[in-house]
């Protein structure tokens, strides 16, 4: 029997070390993994490169991940917000690299990996500081530059149900980037609101078949609500 | 001569936005627009962050966390709304397939190219967040901006100063004193306020400005 759950989060992100590249689902707070990164952050493991649209908002979460100092580097398109302080003093103190790529292309880059592909030629930001020395094409007449995938050894998502073969439904606008997350890395552990019985999910519903993810934990907040 | 207000800007937005129109409104004063949809033409707003349909803020405790449009904030799902990742968000934008996104803007070029991402000052923590790829994306790009800064200085200019969004992207300048159609061969206007003159207009922008065949001087509402 295949079974996928995993009792904690602590258990699930054990794994995880130091040096690690790690995708971080999330847009905001919605969506964000945020009892795995609790986890991560007893865990210990630090000098990480993060992948996330945001550099972390208030004082949990992401934000607490970069508050205790485990992030070497984020690569994400909206770092600066009324409440990213912890970002903001790393950022001006020169603790933190930053990567700082389109939205759009974040999303592209994260699916080119979890598809296969070698590279994509994208038209957004041509013209841009945010090109400057990287490979262009003219393509029937249009712009492109050339930008690599982006692939990880760890996804942390979020999801609203799933089952124990890791097929995942989400919930509301907390999807985001949750589902192509999971395709890109090389261990997607996922933090659901419930895990149901296998066929439970409407197979014509499920966002994120279970190839893609290799551990779900039960989220403990969650749960009751829900199931 | 008398200028418009950001509500009678969000409004003459919205006037020009016809039924079916897939649209993405951005962070700022383009956001006020949907307040002047009108609620007899069915429009499908799209945020960024992964939905289509986006209706009104919700009532006073109906907020979700997990419901929220690109500026963070609580919204609700019109009946017909659906929810999509942000690959096939982007997809949307960068395919063709929006047919107006309205933005703010630091400054735009009479050829259409945009600044609206990063002052380039050398403090600014810079964000991009999806302003590329709305840029360059939709079939019609709509700046939403004030004509001059405080300072009295043009944003619509010659060549950007800030750093680009996209070029010659945009393709129309909505502002508290006129509208302005921006092509490859330069500035057009096509619509002033009261008491404002062709002549007042070049002076005050400093750019080259053409009328358009029957350009409008007279309130718009």
């Amino acid at each position: 029997m295949i079974d996928k759950t995993i009792g904690s989060c602590r258990e699930a992100v054990a794994d995880i070390f130091d040096g690690a590249r790690i995708m971080i689902g999330g847009f905001g707070t919605a969506g964000m993994p945020d009892e795995l990164i609790e986890a991560l952050i007893e865990h210990g493991a630090c000098g990480l490169t993060i992948v996330n649209n945001n550099a972390g908002n208030g004082d949990t979460g992401l934000a607490a991940l970069l508050r205790e100092g485990r992030v070497r580097k984020i690569i994400c398109s909206f770092p600066r917000q009324v409440d990213s302080q912890h970002f903001d003093r790393l950022y001006r103190a020169g603790q933190i690299e930053l990567e700082l790529v389109p939205q759009g292309n974040l999303a592209a880059r994260i699916q080119a990996a979890g598809a296969g592909l070698g590279a994509i030629f994208t038209p957004t930001g041509f013209g841009t500081q945010l090109a400057e020395g990287k490979e262009t094409r003219s393509i029937d007449g249009r712009h492109y530059v050339l930008e690599y995938p982006i692939s990880a050894d760890f996804a942390l998502i979020k999801a609203h149900k799933g089952d124990r073969w890791g097929n995942l439904v989400y919930n509301k606008t907390a999807r985001n980037f949750g589902p192509i997350m999971a395709t890109a890395a090389k261990c997607t552990i996922a933090q659901v609101g419930a895990v149901v019985p296998l066929g439970a999910l409407d197979p014509e519903s499920i966002v994120t078949p279970g190839i893609f993810v290799q551990r779900v934990v039960p989220s403990s907040g969650m749960h009751a609500r829900a199931a | 001569m008398s200028k418009l207000n950001r509500e009678q800007m969000a409004a003459r937005v919205a006037r020009d936005i016809p039924e079916g129109a897939y649209v993405n409104l951005g962070i700022g004063l383009p956001t006020a627009v949907a307040n002047f949809l009108p609620p007899n033409k069915e429009i499908f707003l799209q945020s960024e962050n992964g939905l289509l349909g986006m209706g009104p803020a919700p009532a006073k405790g109906a907020e979700d966390p997990e419901l929220i449009n690109a500026g963070k904030l609580p919204v609700t799902l019109l009946a017909g709304g659906c929810y999509f990742h942000q690959a096939d968000s982007f997809a949307m934008m960068r395919g063709g397939h929006l047919d107006i996104c309205v933005l703010g803007a630091f400054q735009t070029s009479v050829y259409g190219d945009l600044a609206n991402w990063h002052t380039g000052a050398p403090d600014a923590i810079p964000a991009v967040g999806g302003a590329m790829d709305l840029a360059i994306g939709a079939k019609q790009v709509f700046v939403m901006m004030e004509l001059l800064t405080k300072s009295g200085e043009s944003k619509l200019v010659e060549r950007c100063t800030y750093p680009i969004t996209g070029l010659r992207c945009v393709s129309r300048v909505y502002s508290d004193l006129a509208i302005v159609d921006l092509t490859p061969d330069g500035a057009i206007v096509v619509e002033m306020v009261d008491g404002l003159t062709l002549d007042e207009l070049r002076s005050l922008t400093g750019v080259p400005l053409r009328p358009a065949p029957a350009t409008r001087a007279g309130s718009p509402s």
